[in-house]
């Protein structure tokens, strides 16, 4: 802790929450940044090539990333930025992990210190491209200055500084200099034109080796000296409280250290993981179920539908938003075409099961874990132990994987984590531990929605009117980021925004919210999950109904809506998928926007004993500039597995409250013999990189829907396609 | 109490009861992390190690039945094997968490079948779930080690 936050008091409840809304107000709405608030006490020494960059005297350059390695594979990205503009050689530059520090390493779309919303890249491709164009100058001046001779006549590529008259020199020899040289505040960037590394299949992973050989860190291989391992029970209801416990088994259980309650229920602790877990089994909870959630998630769908059909109001508090109104979608005697659609809770399953690593009660407060949204992370520990947000130290390590479920606006099992080390006190390291039914019992899904939509005709067959009302739960609700009772922008993107309504004349879309005790959150791709399906597997069926081809039907559309982004990337897709289907596959087409990426696929698929079986997988993406193509094919591969697996076997259920599925037995994903072969296909495009890592996900379940409807003329109005006998 | 265990061509001691999951044995005790804890219910393939050569879910497996066992874990393979190499040249990991279970499958696989049909390929390797999705390139790679043989250097 620096010499200043020393002396600052710490934080009330009082003051925190004027911090937490000045992030919400600050951040978001008012466009300032409250990451000089949130990162008082923060102390991280900046070398003279600024927050992002270290070079070495062995010409090693470090790039440190400021986001997360989640599996996304933006530490490759990110490092080609700067190398990109420093002239770096691609062998010596390594990345590290940034420490948690609002003020040097905002994500500069949210204010704070974050990965999520696929923004790692584009957001970084403004200020690491300057950072390196500025450290590159830096060398240049100094070479120019040693060598006497103008600046302007300097190169530098792979680490070497160049000068026509054969002086030259390796990073690590000028580098005493070139720390001393004033960064220049607006360095030129190199024409993209002139990129030599970026959108070369030259830019891989740089952990491929450690991730190979079972070396990469994760939450789940710390440990330190003197640790604990914990394990906590938790009510199978959503928001039951604890009513009593009886510890005496637990404790009495080799290893178990101690037992006590902490607000998310009771905690073991043990000197390993295996002894927590037999503790745990061992301990006798009561629970007050009197204000949770007791209902099936069936009820709460059928809710969904009263909603939507009018036959039930919304909650206390809650109303009917309308996002996309113009003309009048009154029956004007054309052809109507009618869909609805149910899609479940969803888990994000990662297979690292949620854990963290926190020391409490001797010197700063300190994070060991994967941390997708730092600051938030550090907000909430100082509440917990009543320090300064900046005081809490985070060592970010490698998450294995997150979909979305490590960036949490609660917190909530960093929290729990945090409670249980400031319980054991005295700095002592306490690892949590959960146990994949842990994890998949937990909450935070992707909420339910239900869609109904009402198409009229024209007499060219396109869509004269588009009536659509969504049901869902608001999974910004509590997040700085916007949403209240009758707003969500996440449950609405993909509708609104669609170029199928802006090439429609008559809309009418509203939403409303509908609120249970099951925390929900995003999930890779967030409302696009729904949407994405909702507006294409509709599209295909209001071609039928037309008589038109569906891939000619979306042209027609996207050229209506004066959508060229979507068009090229359909256009690109059609082209690469060649005019004839693989013989005994059937196609399907779908095209999506989301996090300022098009994604269009053409998916081959058959009927297997009645299960959709899904082969070749043709994909283009419009992501703008592509910074590492072979990382963009991974996400499309990977994203459309993901997508793929949800649509056919995902879904989270209740029975009385309580989650059916516990662990990969019955919430069964995807696996290598039903997983499809993705050629990745990319738009040439010389505009700012937009999103890559979630754009990938949630065409894949339209495009094999399509396919279905194609095969059996029957229309699909749930997720997943495979519901359990 | 404590049990020898035959853990990457050495004899080790542990104290754990004979009761627990080798793969607790592993990781809290000896600290040989690469094995991961996915599931608990050999489901997932995270912590597959090698018991005699065959491809085995330490999760489920009680160390008290593997006196006199060969036991490889990733780390025995010492980042140079033939499948190791063809990783890193596919970039198949993505997040990573379940690679040392995906190869510890394919690397049983290869020694059985050094060159394996796809089939072979989805019979070894479906109980090894990977929720990034790198199925694709994991085919890949086999096919690659397989094409490559067990002399190929990895570049890690």
């Amino acid at each position: 802790m620096n010499a200043a936050a020393k002396d600052l008091p710490r934080l009330s409840r009082r003051q925190f929450i004027t911090t937490a809304s000045l992030t919400a107000g600050g951040a978001l709405v008012v466009g300032c940044s409250p990451a000089q608030v949130l990162s008082i006490g923060a102390d991280t020494p900046v070398g003279p090539f600024g927050p992002f960059i270290r070079i070495d005297p062995d010409s090693t350059v470090t790039v440190v990333s400021k986001h997360v390695e989640l599996g996304q594979g933006s530490h490759a990205g990110l490092a080609a930025m700067v190398a990109e503009e420093l002239g770096a050689d691609w062998s010596c530059v390594r990345v590290e992990q940034a420490p948690a520090n609002a003020k040097l390493y905002a994500n500069v779309g949210m204010g704070v210190q974050g990965t999520g919303g696929s923004s790692a890249i584009s957001n970084s491709w403004n200020q690491l491209r300057t950072a390196g164009a500025a450290a590159r100058a830096m060398f240049v001046e100094a070479a120019a200055k040693r060598w006497n001779v103008p600046a302007s006549e300097i190169t530098v590529a792979n680490c070497v500084v160049v000068h026509p008259s054969g002086k030259q020199a390796r990073f690590g020899e000028l580098v005493a200099d070139a720390a001393k040289v004033a960064p220049p505040a607006h360095p030129t960037l190199k024409n993209p034109k002139d990129f030599t590394l970026i959108g070369t299949d030259r830019v891989r992973r740089k952990d491929a080796g450690l991730k190979s050989t079972g070396t990469a860190r994760y939450t789940q291989d710390v440990h330190l000296p003197d640790q604990l391992t914990a394990m906590v029970a938790h009510s199978p209801q959503f928001g039951a409280k604890l009513k009593g416990f009886d510890a005496s088994a637990a404790k009495s259980t080799p290893g178990v250290v101690d037992v006590f309650e902490i607000p998310s229920g009771v905690a073991v602790v043990a000197n390993n993981t295996w002894a927590a877990k037999k503790g745990r089994e061992a301990l006798k909870v009561e629970w007050d179920n009197s204000k949770a959630e007791t209902r099936s998630s069936a009820a709460i769908m059928a809710v969904y539908h009263d909603l939507a059909a009018g036959r039930a109001e919304p909650q206390k508090g809650f109303k009917w938003s309308a996002f996309e109104t113009k003309g009048s979608t009154a029956p004007a005697g054309g052809k109507v075409v009618e869909t609805a659609f149910d899609f479940p809770f969803l888990a994000h399953a990662s297979m690292e099961p949620m854990n963290c690593v926190a020391q409490v009660g001797k010197g700063p407060p300190k994070l060991t874990f994967g941390s997708q949204i730092p600051t938030v992370d550090q907000m909430n520990t100082a509440m917990i132990v009543g320090a300064l947000p900046g005081s809490v130290q985070i060592e970010t390590l490698y998450a294995g994987g997150s979909f979305g479920r490590r960036a949490n606006f609660k917190s909530d099992y960093v929290s729990e984590c945090v409670h249980i080390a400031k319980h054991v006190g005295g700095g002592r390291p306490v690892k949590l531990v959960w146990t994949r039914e842990d994890d998949m019992t937990g909450g935070y899904y992707r909420p339910m929605a239900h869609h109904t939509v009402r198409v009229e005709l024209g007499p060219d067959g396109l869509p004269r009117s588009w009536r659509q009302r969504i049901v869902t739960q608001s999974l910004m609700k509590g997040s700085p980021m916007g949403g209240g009772p009758d707003k969500d922008p996440s449950a609405i993107e993909g509708v609104k925004g669609s170029p199928y309504l802006d090439a429609t004349p008559n809309v009418d879309a509203q939403v409303v919210l509908y609120d249970t005790a099951v925390p929900v959150l995003w999930w890779r791709s967030v409302g696009a999950t729904h949407t994405a399906f909702v507006m294409e597997h509709t599209i295909d069926q209001l071609a039928r109904a037309a008589g038109q081809d569906p891939i000619a039907y979306r042209r027609a559309l996207y050229r209506k809506a004066q959508s060229d982004d979507h068009l090229a990337a359909l256009n690109l897709a059609v082209e690469k998928a060649g005019p004839t289907p693989t013989p005994g596959w059937t196609r399907g087409v779908a095209v999506h926007e989301s996090f300022g990426s098009v994604v269009a696929q053409i998916a081959e698929v058959k009927l297997e004993n009645g299960v959709p079986r899904v082969g070749r997988v043709v994909t283009a993406i419009n992501c703008g500039t592509a910074v590492s193509p072979d990382q963009i094919a991974a996400q499309m591969e990977g994203g459309t597995c993901f997508g793929l697996s949800a649509a056919l076997y995902g879904q989270i259920t209740m029975t009385n409250g309580v989650v059916d599925q516990k662990n990969f037995d019955t919430y069964r994903v995807l696996r290598m013999n039903e997983a499809p072969t993705v050629e990745t296909y990319i738009v040439p495009s010389t505009e700012k990189p937009t999103g890559v890592g979630e754009p990938g996900t949630p065409v894949i379940a339209p495009a094999v829907a399509n396919a279905l409807l194609a095969i059996t003329g029957k229309p699909t109005s749930k997720l997943p396609f495979v519901q359990p006998t | 109490m404590s049990t020898t265990l035959q853990i990457n061509g050495r004899d080790v001691q542990v104290t754990a009861s004979p009761d627990t999951p080798l793969l607790w044995v592993l990781r809290d005790e000896l600290h040989l992390t690469g094995a991961k804890f996915g599931c608990g219910i050999a489901q997932c393939g995270a912590c597959t190690v090698h018991l005699d050569g065959k491809a085995q879910r330490s999760c489920v497996t009680p160390i008290g039945i593997l006196s006199g066992v060969k036991i490889t874990t990733i780390e025995g393979l010492e980042g140079k094997s033939a499948v190791q190499a063809a990783w890193i040249r596919h970039d198949v990991p993505q997040c990573g968490y379940c690679q040392s279970g995906q190869i510890m499958s394919a690397t049983a696989l290869l020694s059985e079948k050094p060159s394996p049909t796809d089939e072979d390929i989805d019979a070894a390797m479906s109980g090894n779930i990977c929720r990034c999705g790198c199925y694709q390139r994991v085919r890949a790679a086999i096919k690659d080690a397989a094409a490559h043989g067990s002399t190929a250097p990895a570049e890690v």
